[in-house]
């Protein structure tokens, strides 16, 4: 406990005394760690938009003139369960239809408020077994008395996404990239700082100092150094998304039908990653630096 | 107190002490002289278990430093006060700090450290000098720190390797005044050193060592005349 405290307050007062050097190194680890956030935050939504997109166009829908009531949409029913490849079929009432829209609008749903009358249709939902069976359906489907459309997205879905799997991976590659560079620069750092140290170190060892005695303050200022960089990083990374989902998370709800993961979830999420990177990279950090100082 | 038998240490080829026995009992005072690279340096190594013999028995505080693991090495040291030609204080820690980190490894608790810091420094006389950090101090003031720093916590062997090296002679004269004092309480004192003058004036006990070996261990006078020479490469240059 004592020892602790010790170290506590001695790498305040390292840090302090070393000035220049600690700043660099928090600066560089938070502009990666900033870099990192944004990427982060780009790729978490892209990741919430293919979900979204998946999801909504994993069915072929059938949209019902006006006209069809909902047991003559049972009757439609009963005749598409009996065409090859259809594996569900459920009705979905206009109502039903807008309150999903509305849902999914979140704390934009308001501005459906305002119409006077409900522009969606009744449809049917049909889950297939693959493309091909989906073709078929939406070909013979069209002929159906009451139906007056059919609407099929996968495959343009299925490129939608690919293409955003390309992306992701491509972001997690220049994640991983970071993280390595930020764990170099950190190690440098640190090792730098014990370089400059190191006659310290042996004198401390003279006097009869363990090693995790005179480990015990650096590794305690690697931790606080990724400790206070991830909450710089989250915070910047809290503020930038903060402004750009305000800015634009209307218009893309409205254009992408696909919200943007709210601020305030996303940011702890990351200052929980941050941290967890900041302080492992900080710790491990300085005790793989100053390995060859403490084995004399 | 330190016990050495049948000691022997190569540097490859080169010998660094040879079959060497020495009985250095509690409460002694004793001077190690000799030539640079005769041993003195690998003599204090040894003791400190800096380098490991090649064979023989060290005996330290009744520790057989021979079969000590590396992770009980700082225990040993604890025990030990050294004191360096070149003071060797933290720089960047002030004199107060300097003192109490000793007493931080001993996990003294910070009212002992409060108590305790001020009194050591005004017995080597710097009292008022506890706030400065080492750069501001003259060579002999900081000398005084180094004392202070190695017998804070009560070591019962206190090594010094050429205390007075860097010092005017004056200031020389002060140092082994405090030296003698801290003998006088008790601790036992091994000094290497090249000073003719300390070590006639002083009468203790003298070990002189050459390429290895003792070749004297007799109370009296310094017996080289090879001062001046070797006073500027001083046993801790030899490793730098």
């Amino acid at each position: 406990m004592n020892n602790i405290v010790y170290y506590f307050k001695q790498s305040a007062k390292q840090f302090w005394r070393n000035k220049t050097m600690g700043f660099t190194s928090l600066l560089a680890i938070t502009a990666m760690m900033l870099i990192l956030g944004l990427f982060f935050v780009v790729s978490v939504n892209i990741n919430l938009f293919s979900k979204v997109v998946e999801k909504d166009f994993d069915y072929v829908e059938f949209y019902l003139e006006d006209s069809v009531t909902e047991s003559d949409a049972d009757g439609i029913i009963a005749k598409l369960k009996n065409l090859n490849g259809v594996q569900e079929a459920t009705y979905r009432s206009k109502e039903d239809a807008l309150k999903i829209m509305k849902e999914r609008w979140g704390k934009n749903g308001y501005l459906l408020d305002t119409l006077e009358n409900n522009p969606l249709p009744n449809s049917i939902l049909i889950s297939v077994e693959d493309n091909k069976a989906a073709e078929d359906i939406t070909a013979k489907g069209k002929d159906i008395k009451g139906v007056e459309d059919v609407k099929y997205y996968k495959e343009t879905v299925e490129k939608l996404t690919k293409a955003t799997d390309f992306i992701q991976l491509s972001a997690m590659v220049i994640m991983v990239f970071l993280i390595v560079v930020s764990v170099v620069v950190v190690a440098n750092t640190i090792k730098l700082t014990v370089l400059a140290r190191s006659k310290e170190i042996s004198i401390m060892k003279y006097v009869g100092a363990t090693n995790w005695f005179v480990r015990g303050p650096f590794v305690v200022e690697g931790a606080m150094m990724g400790i206070f960089s991830s909450l710089i990083a989250a915070g910047l990374t809290w503020l930038i998304y903060d402004k750009v989902e305000a800015i634009i998370g209307e218009e893309v709800m409205i254009i992408l039908s696909s919200p943007l993961v709210p601020a305030g979830y996303m940011i702890w999420n990351l200052l929980i990653i941050f941290m967890a990177m900041g302080v492992s990279v900080g710790v491990c950090g300085s005790i793989i630096s100053m390995r060859k100082f403490l084995d004399k | 107190m330190i016990e050495f038998k049948n000691v022997t240490k190569y540097y490859g080829e080169n010998v660094g002490l040879e079959d060497v026995t020495i009985s250095i009992d509690k409460g002694d005072f004793v001077f190690l002289v000799g030539p640079s690279g005769a041993g003195k340096s690998t003599f204090i190594k040894l003791i400190l278990k800096e380098i490991n013999a090649d064979s023989g028995s060290i005996l330290v505080n009744g520790k057989e430093v021979t079969e000590l693991k590396n992770h009980q090495v700082p225990a040993l040291r604890q025990g030990i006060g050294i004191v360096f030609q070149d003071f060797r204080l933290l720089p960047r820690k002030t004199v107060y700090e300097n003192i109490a980190f000793a007493m931080e490894i001993f996990r003294c608790s910070s009212k002992q450290i409060r108590k305790r810091v001020p009194q050591i420094l005004d017995m080597v006389g710097i009292g008022d000098k506890m706030n400065k950090y080492p750069d501001e101090l003259s060579a002999g003031e900081q000398q005084r720190v180094a004392i202070a720093r190695a017998i804070i916590n009560n070591p019962k062997l206190l090594i010094a390797d050429e205390p007075t090296g860097n010092l005017d002679p004056e200031t020389a004269w002060d140092i082994m005044d405090i030296l003698e004092g801290i003998n006088e309480a008790g601790t036992t004192i091994v000094m290497v050193t090249h000073s003719k003058d300390i070590v006639d004036h002083m009468q203790k006990r003298v070990i002189a060592i050459e390429e290895g070996r003792v070749v004297r261990d007799d109370v009296g006078i310094y017996g080289y005349d090879d001062t001046c020479e070797t006073c500027k490469i001083g046993a801790f240059s030899e490793d730098e």
